[in-house]
C-alpha cells in the first residue's frame, strides 16, 4: 500500500503494526482477511457441492468421485465457516474495529487487549474448524446445527469422530471470542460517547452494533453451554442429549435419559439472534448510506432505532421456528408463530422507511449505494419468505426443503453478503486513502446480483415440489425431481457466475489500494464521524443533516458547530 | 391437480386446505415482491434532485408510511391467524379412536412400517433384540403375546378414505419422516414417541422422504406409501396377518 492506514502510522515493525496490535483499525484488518479467507474457503465448497449435484459421477481432479458422506461434510463445513467466520465476523467484528470508535468520537476501544486477544481466538477457532479436513475420516457430516445423538455418536458417521470434536473445539473457542468482543464493543458504546453524542445523534449502525452485542453477549454464552454440554457426553460419559437404550449400528450407545429437544432448544436459542446479529450491522448501514446517497434525512429515525431495537429483543423469542415439526409441544408452535409474525411487523417498518427515503429519486448511484440497494432487494425477497415459514402448517411441508435454503441465502447470506460489499466500498478510504474503482465495481455489482438471483430464486421452486436438504443425489423413489434436474443446472450456471463476478471485486481491492483515485479527506460529503480528521471532536447534531440547501455543501457534518450559538 | 407449480399432487384431506393456504401465501408475497421492486425502479428511474424540506430531519416517519405498515399489519395477522386455525385443526387433537394405528421407525437409513395386527396391540420392542439379520429389525419380544400378529413392513400400505394415526420413533439419530404428497413432516426422535394422524384420499403411490439428515444415506433413506382403495386394504393385511400367524404356528409345535 502506498499510504499506511493512519492508525498504523508509527515506525514498529510489520509484526507490531499488523500481526499483535492493539489498533483497532489494524484489528479490523485483521477480521476483513480472517473473513476473506473463510469466504474463499466456504465458496469453494459450494462450488464443488454445486458441480456434484449436477455431475454426480464427475472424477475430480486428486480425488476421484465425490461420496455423499464428502457431500456432507461439505455442507457442514460450507455453513460453519459462512455463519461464524463470515456473517458474523464482517458485519459484527471487522465493520466496528473499522469505524465504531470513530462513529461515537472515541479515540479507541475500552479494552483494546481484550480486542486483540478475541481475535486471535476467532483465528485459533478458524485454523481448528479447517483442521477438520485432515483428520481421519475427515469433517463432521451432521449439518451446521449438529443435531444430537448423531453429533454425539463417533459411530453414527464417517466424519463424526474426531472431525466433530474439531468441530465443537472451534465453536466454543468461537463463543468465548465473540463474548469478549461483545464486552468490548457494548462497554465502548455505552462510555466512549464523545461529549454531545447522546442516544438520538447515535449513527443507526452504532444501534445496530448495540443491540447485535447484546444479541452475541446472550446467544453465544447458551452456544457455549450446549457445545460443552455435547463435547461432555462425547468423552465424560454423560448423557444429556443422548436418550436410554439408542441403538447405532446395532450397539446400545444410550445410558442416561437425555433428550436431542434440549439440543435443539439451546442450539437454536442461539441460532436465530445470530441471524440478527448477521444483519442488523446491514440494515444500520443501509440506513446511513441511504441517507447519505438520497442526501435526505432517514426519515423517522427514532423509529427506525426502535425497530432496531424491537427486532432484537423479539429475535430472542422466536428459536421454536425452527422446530414446527421436530416434536416440539403444537401449543408452543403456535406461540413462537404468534413471536415470529411479530418481527414481521418492525422489519417491514424499516423496508417501508427505506423505500419512503429513496422514492423522491435523484439517487447518487455510487457503488456503495448499488450494494446497499442490492442489499434492499435481497432482505425484501427473502424476507417475504419469512411469514410463510413463520405458518406452522405451511412449514409442516416446506421445512428443511430448498424452500428453507433459498430463504436464508437470500435475506441472510445474500443481504449480509452485499452489506459487507457496501461498506468495503465505502470505508475504502478510511484504510488507503484511495477510491475503488467505480467502473469494476458496478460491473461487480451488476454481475453479482442477476447471478445471485438466478442461483436462489429457482431454489424455491425445488423447494415447494418438495426437495429436501442434504440430498447429495436426486435419486430413488421420488421419481418427481428429475425434473428438477435442469433447474439445479441453472442454478449451478448462476453460481459459478456469482463466483467468477468476485474476481472483480478482489482485482479492484488489488488494483484501487495501490493505484486508485486518491480520496478526498470526506469523499462522500457525509456526516458521521469517521470521516472526521480532527481528533478531539464534540457533537453538536443528529447524525443524517443531508440536503439542507442546494449545492456541494448541502450538509452538516455532526461535528460542525451550530453558527448560531458561536 | 395441484394448481400450486411445482407442487406434487395432494392426496390428503388436510392438504386441500394447506395447499388453499400456501396458494393464497405465495401470491400476497410475490405481489409484495413485485410492487416493493417497481417501487425500487422508480426510485432508480427519478434522476431529477429533489430538495427535503428544511425540518426533515426532525420529521416522524410519516403517514402513508404509517398506513402502509398498518395494511401490511393486518395482512400479518390475517396469515398468523388461517396459519393457526389449520396447524390446531391439524395437530392440537390427536386421532379419532376408529384411527388406523401404524407405527414408523426410522434407523439408519431405512423407514419400517409396523401394524399392530388382529390384536389391535403393539407388542414390546427391546433394543437389545434388533436384529435386521434375523428377521427382527424392531427388536420385537417374542415372550410378548401382543408381537406374535405384529405385522411389519418396508412399505407403508394405507387405506383411502380412513384416517390413520403414526406413531413415529427413531433407534439412532432424529430422521424426518416427510411425505410431499401428503403434505406431512414430522421428525422421528429417538427416545420420543410422536404422533401424527392424517387422512390419504386418493389411491397412488407416493414417495416417503426422510427429510433430516441423519448420516451418509440420507438421500437414499426413502420409501414408498401405496394408497389403496379399503376392499384391497384389507386384503392385503388379512393376507399379512394370516402368514404371520402360520409362521408363529410352525415355530411353536
Amino acid at each position: 500500500m502506498s499510504r499506511q492506514p493512519p492508525a498504523a502510522r508509527d515506525h514498529s515493525s510489520f509484526v507490531k503494526r499488523w500481526i499483535f496490535t492493539t489498533s483497532h483499525r489494524a484489528i479490523a484488518v485483521q477480521y476483513l482477511v480472517l473473513a476473506l479467507t473463510a469466504v474463499t474457503v466456504g465458496t469453494l465448497l459450494s462450488l464443488l457441492m454445486r458441480i456434484h449435484r449436477v455431475w454426480p459421477d464427475l472424477v475430480l481432479p486428486f480425488y476421484g468421485v465425490m461420496k455423499p458422506e464428502d457431500y456432507l461434510a461439505l455442507v457442514t463445513m460450507h455453513g460453519t465457516l459462512m455463519v461464524f467466520f463470515v456473517l458474523t465476523v464482517a458485519p459484527q467484528s471487522a465493520f466496528p474495529n473499522l469505524v465504531l470508535a470513530e462513529q461515537i468520537g472515541a479515540r479507541q476501544m475500552v479494552f483494546p487487549r481484550l480486542n486483540e486477544t478475541a481475535f486471535w481466538l476467532t483465528a485459533l477457532s478458524f485454523l481448528t474448524l479447517l483442521a477438520a479436513f485432515f483428520v481421519p475420516a475427515g469433517a463432521p457430516i451432521s449439518g451446521w446445527t449438529s443435531y444430537p445423538p448423531f453429533s454425539a455418536i463417533a459411530a453414527a458417521g464417517p466424519g463424526q469422530g474426531a472431525g466433530m470434536d474439531l468441530w465443537l473445539a472451534s465453536i466454543s473457542i468461537f463463543c468465548v471470542a465473540s463474548v469478549l468482543a461483545s464486552v468490548n464493543l457494548l462497554s465502548t458504546i455505552l462510555l466512549e460517547r464523545c461529549p454531545g453524542m447522546t442516544w438520538s445523534r447515535l449513527p443507526l449502525t452504532v444501534w445496530s452494533w448495540l443491540v447485535t452485542s447484546i444479541l452475541t453477549l446472550l446467544a453465544f454464552s447458551v452456544l457455549l453451554a450446549a457445545a460443552l454440554l455435547l463435547i461432555s457426553d462425547r468423552h465424560f460419559g454423560t448423557s444429556f442429549f443422548v436418550p436410554a437404550g439408542d441403538l447405532v449400528n446395532q450397539l446400545i450407545v444410550g445410558h442416561g435419559d437425555g433428550s436431542p429437544l434440549l439440543w435443539l432448544h439451546l442450539f437454536w436459542f442461539f441460532g436465530h439472534p445470530e441471524v440478527y446479529i448477521a444483519i442488523l450491522p446491514g440494515m444500520g448501514l443501509a440506513s446511513s448510506l441511504f441517507a447519505n446517497f438520497t442526501r435526505r434525512p432517514v426519515t423517522g429515525y427514532k423509529f427506525m432505532a426502535a425497530a432496531t431495537v424491537a427486532i432484537g429483543m423479539l429475535g430472542l423469542v422466536v428459536w421454536g421456528h425452527h422446530m414446527f415439526v421436530s416434536g416440539m409441544n403444537p401449543y408452543a408452535g403456535t406461540a413462537f408463530a404468534l413471536t415470529t409474525m411479530a418481527i414481521a411487523i418492525p422489519s417491514t417498518g424499516e423496508v417501508l422507511g427505506w423505500i419512503g427515503m429513496l422514492l423522491p429519486g435523484g439517487l447518487r448511484l455510487t457503488t456503495p449505494m448499488l450494494f446497499a440497494l442490492g442489499f434492499l432487494s435481497f432482505f425484501i425477497a427473502g424476507g417475504l419468505t419469512g411469514p410463510i415459514l413463520a405458518q406452522p402448517a405451511l412449514d409442516s411441508y416446506l421445512h428443511n426443503t430448498f424452500f428453507v435454503i433459498a430463504h436464508f441465502h437470500l435475506v441472510m447470506a445474500m443481504a449480509g453478503i452485499f452489506s459487507v460489499f457496501a461498506g468495503v466500498y465505502y470505508w475504502f478510504p478510511l484504510l488507503t486513502g484511495r477510491l475503488m474503482n467505480d467502473m469494476l465495481g458496478k460491473l461487480h455489482f451488476w454481475i453479482s446480483i442477476i447471478a445471485a438471483y438466478g442461483a436462489f430464486l429457482p431454489m424455491h421452486f425445488a423447494g415447494l415440489a418438495g426437495e429436501p436438504r442434504h440430498y447429495a443425489q436426486l435419486t430413488g423413489p421420488s421419481w418427481s425431481f428429475t425434473n428438477l434436474i435442469s433447474l439445479e443446472r441453472g442454478i449451478t450456471d448462476s453460481a459459478i457466475l456469482l463466483i467468477c463476478a468476485q474476481f472483480l471485486f478482489l482485482a479492484n481491492v488489488v488494483w484501487s489500494a495501490r493505484k486508485g483515485a486518491l480520496a478526498e479527506e470526506n469523499p462522500w460529503q457525509a456526516t458521521t464521524l469517521e470521516w472526521c480528521s480532527s481528533k478531539n471532536v464534540r457533537v453538536y447534531r443528529g447524525p443524517y443533516e443531508y440536503g439542507l440547501r442546494p449545492g456541494k455543501t448541502d450538509f452538516t457534518p455532526q461535528w460542525e458547530p451550530d453558527p448560531k450559538q458561536e | 391437480m395441484s394448481s400450486i407449480p411445482w407442487m406434487p399432487p395432494n392426496g390428503a384431506l388436510h392438504g386441500i386446505a394447506l395447499d388453499h393456504l400456501m396458494r393464497w401465501n405465495l401470491l400476497a408475497l410475490v405481489t409484495l415482491f413485485c410492487l416493493a421492486h417497481i417501487l425500487l425502479i422508480i426510485a432508480l428511474l427519478r434522476r431529477k434532485k429533489r430538495i427535503p424540506h428544511p425540518d426533515a430531519a426532525k420529521a416522524g416517519f410519516g403517514l402513508a408510511k404509517f398506513v402502509a405498515l398498518l395494511a401490511l399489519c393486518v395482512l400479518y395477522i390475517w396469515m398468523a391467524i388461517t396459519a393457526e386455525r389449520l396447524w390446531a385443526a391439524n395437530r392440537f387433537e390427536g386421532a379419532s379412536p376408529e384411527a388406523l394405528q401404524v407405527e414408523v421407525v426410522g434407523v439408519q437409513f431405512q423407514w419400517y412400517f409396523r401394524y399392530p395386527g388382529q390384536d389391535a396391540a403393539f407388542g414390546i420392542t427391546r433394543p437389545q433384540l434388533v436384529s435386521p439379520a434375523a428377521g427382527n429389525p424392531l427388536g420385537l419380544d417374542p415372550d410378548d403375546p401382543h408381537s406374535h400378529d405384529d405385522v411389519v413392513s418396508s412399505i407403508l400400505i394405507l387405506p383411502a378414505g380412513h384416517e390413520v394415526d403414526l406413531r413415529l420413533r427413531a433407534f439412532d439419530v432424529i430422521h424426518g419422516f416427510f411425505i410431499p404428497g401428503m403434505r406431512l413432516k414430522q421428525n422421528a426422535v429417538p427416545g420420543l414417541v410422536l404422533h401424527v394422524h392424517f387422512t390419504p384420499q386418493l389411491p397412488g403411490t407416493y414417495p416417503i422422504l426422510c427429510s433430516q439428515v441423519c448420516g451418509l444415506g440420507h438421500s437414499r433413506m426413502q420409501a414408498q406409501l401405496h394408497v389403496l382403495p379399503q376392499t384391497e386394504y384389507d386384503k392385503w393385511i388379512a393376507a399379512r396377518e394370516h402368514s404371520n400367524l402360520a409362521a408363529q404356528a410352525s415355530a411353536t409345535p
